[in-house]
């Protein structure tokens, strides 16, 4: 058998995400430099916040300010960071309950090794230069021996975190948390022998053992029967147009005038329509039973396009099993 | 109504890092066309069908439809699918089965991690907002997780390599397995998880068959009763949990009646070493019970289908006569976030 088809595979999605109130001041304050947490009903602090009490389900409003000190309640060594981690160089990744917050928050914390980091270790924030509303605005935490000179909320002494509005000047609404993941997709057994057959300007398809139908393109299974489908069959190249649609609308990046006919063709000697563009005719023109054939171009892969024969329309109870 | 339900038949692939030479469908039909052999039923005979995988392990959207080419689904079918593991899928199975509208269901799962990073694709799962920004990949949660039972006591690094080389070993007897026999357990991944300590990345399906009262008895031997079974999820923040423990694994054991008698074998959908530590506790299983004699996900970890694998295996040893009484879970999730568990039994000898 032949190798199989590999090619690269991008998904990338900017996902737009809107916030909810309490998630709106937790990353706007990040922004500027204040970390939020909320009260539940039973005195604890969450951070980060959520909206919802996640033992009660209670609705949670109340925010509060909470040092951008706190303590690593557990951690793993990152000696190799990939690709969108916070860092580029090895780091901890860290759970760090901040001082006044009874839950913790995940982070990067930059170390200089694992043994500079230990379960119960001070640690700081180290704000991102450029902050736009996220949790990417933590840049890290860094490791923070709690000099008594820095006073205040930082210290980590002060008994209860402050009420906090949550109000601050052009709040963001949302986030957009972009992703990629990079994929090697291979088509399989069959759809490989097909997609090679192509390049070979051939259209291969495969027999199923049990009901005799022939499947262009193979997908390697009969979907009536449920078994493989290994026969290969050499099917066209002409065939007949079973039913069709008239396009009105220009694809993005797509050099095809509109409209233009997109089609179901039962090729010759296959037992399910593949579909395919229509041209060599006006769109107005096209018409089931039409006879059409492939246009392949200089170095294609796969037909560009289908036109018609000049053969007469074929017989409608020759296809009427295929629509 | 209250209606016994069987695992009446289970089938694997043999599990592979990669199965590039295979589209989904490929890899699955084998096993759908094992376990119908096994009952002698045909897709035609098959009251429910019920399926679980994952767009993200392929890149590429509604992938399950194609799968479904190998089911045979024509004339129409009843059928659904969970963006899950197939553990999950059996229980709508399970439900389905129970209201009466089905004698029969069949149940599979399937995942080619091959294709893409598969650490980096499940930090898709987590908290869009706080946490997968941040990409923290799955062996990194796991690791947060392991140093937590680490500092509390609960075990150490011996131990989980401890846990890692008798899992590979029991997995020599698994003709199915990834990963068997003496493994070496490696640097760190991310510490204080090592090599060996984590589940190798591969590609395999799985399929079972459910049928209800007498129809169970006609198409098995010895049914694999499923005398319980109920799933419970925790808090998303992993700030907000407790690592060191598994309360959802510990009320699903209680719910599906996993601690009315003791079990004999228990197989575990533990992926890495220290989630088996959490899970011993949580389901309290003491030494007298066979953890995982399959091997377990650290031999063979198809994502979507290795829960699915756990029922499925559990199962197998009821219908061969090595087990009387067997616990099975499934998890999702980081950190053990959601669980499932099942009990299955034979009938007396």
């Amino acid at each position: 058998m032949p190798e199989v088809l590999k090619a690269p595979l991008v998904v990338e999605f900017p996902f737009t995400r809107s916030v909810g109130p309490v998630q709106s001041a937790f990353l706007t304050g990040l922004r500027e430099r204040v970390v939020l947490g909320v009260r539940t009903s039973d005195g604890r602090t969450l951070v980060p916040p959520v909206e919802y009490d996640p033992v009660t389900a209670e609705e949670l409003r109340d925010l509060v300010e909470v040092a951008p000190t706190g303590t690593v309640t557990t951690w793993a060594w990152n000696h190799a960071p990939r690709r969108d981690q916070p860092l580029d160089t090895p780091f901890a990744w860290a759970l760090v309950r901040l001082d006044g917050a009874d839950t913790a928050l995940l982070h990067a914390l930059d170390a200089p090794g694992p043994d500079a980091v230990h379960t119960g270790m001070r640690v700081r924030v180290r704000w991102a230069g450029e902050r736009t509303g996220a949790i990417t605005d933590i840049a890290c935490f860094e490791p923070y021996d709690d000099s008594p000179k820095d006073s205040g909320p930082d210290d980590g002494s002060s008994a209860e975190p402050a009420h906090h509005t949550g109000r601050f000047e052009d709040p963001i609404t949302g986030i957009v948390a972009a992703a990629r993941l990079d994929y090697t997709y291979s088509p399989g057994r069959a759809q490989t022998a097909y997609i090679n057959a192509l390049a070979e300007r051939r259209n291969v398809g495969e027999r199923c053992p049990s009901c005799r139908k022939v499947y262009v393109p193979p997908r390697g299974a009969c979907p009536t029967c449920g078994v493989a489908t290994l026969e290969q069959v050499e099917v066209g190249p002409s065939g007949t147009v079973t039913t069709f649609c008239i396009v009105n609308i220009k694809a993005k990046n797509l050099d095809i005038e509109v409209p233009y006919v997109y089609a179901h063709i039962a090729l010759d000697g296959a037992d399910l329509a593949l579909h395919a563009r229509i041209g060599g005719i006006p769109y107005d023109q096209v018409r089931m039973g039409l006879r059409v054939e492939p246009v392949w171009t200089q170095g294609s892969r796969f037909p560009d396009h289908y036109r018609p024969t000049g053969e007469p329309d074929a017989d409608y109870d020759t296809y009427r099993e295929l629509l | 109504m209250n209606r016994e339900i069987a695992v009446v038949a289970f089938a694997q692939t043999d599990h592979r890092r990669t199965s590039e030479e295979l589209s989904e469908v490929e890899m699955l039909m084998p096993v759908l066309h094992e376990v119908l052999a096994q009952t002698g039923l045909k897709t035609a005979d098959i009251g429910f069908t019920c399926s679980g995988s994952s767009d993200y392990l392929a890149g590429r959207a509604f992938s399950f439809t194609l799968a479904l080419d190998g089911v045979g689904a024509w004339p129409p079918i009843s059928e659904s699918h969970v963006e899950m593991d197939g553990a999950w899928a059996l229980y709508e199975a399970w439900t389905k089965l129970l209201t009466g509208d089905a004698d029969t269901a069949l149940v599979y799962s399937y995942g080619k991690s091959s294709p893409g990073p598969l650490r980096d694709v499940l930090t898709r799962q987590l908290d869009p907002y706080y946490v997968a920004p941040l990409w923290p990949d799955s062996v990194a949660l796991a690791a947060l997780q392991a140093q937590a039972l680490i500092d509390a006591g609960d075990t150490d690094e011996p131990a989980l390599a401890a846990v890692a080389a008798r899992s590979r070993t029991d997995a020599s007897a698994n003709s199915h397995a990834q990963l068997r026999g003496s493994v070496p357990h490696g640097g760190y991944v991310v510490r204080p998880l090592r090599t060996g300590d984590c589940p190798p990345i591969g590609d395999g399906a799985a399929a079972v068959i459910l049928a209800a009262g007498e129809r169970a008895r006609e198409l098995c031997d010895r049914p694999a009763w499923i005398r319980g079974i109920d799933h419970r999820i925790e808090a998303h923040s992993l700030g907000v949990r407790d690592l060191t423990d598994s309360p959802s694994a510990r009320l699903a054991a209680e719910r599906a009646g996993a601690f009315e008698r003791p079990v004999d074998t228990a197989e575990l959908h533990a992926a890495f070493t220290s989630q088996e530590i959490v899970l011993r506790k949580a389901l309290k299983l003491d030494d007298g019970v066979r953890v995982n004699p399959s091997g377990g996900a650290l031999a063979a970890n198809p994502v979507m289908a290795a829960g699915l694998i756990r029922i499925g295996e559990a199962a197998a040893r009821v219908h061969r006569g090595e087990s009387d009484r067997a616990l099975a879970h499934a998890t999702s999730g980081p950190c053990l976030q959601q669980n499932l568990v099942a009990v299955l039994e034979g009938d007396p000898r």
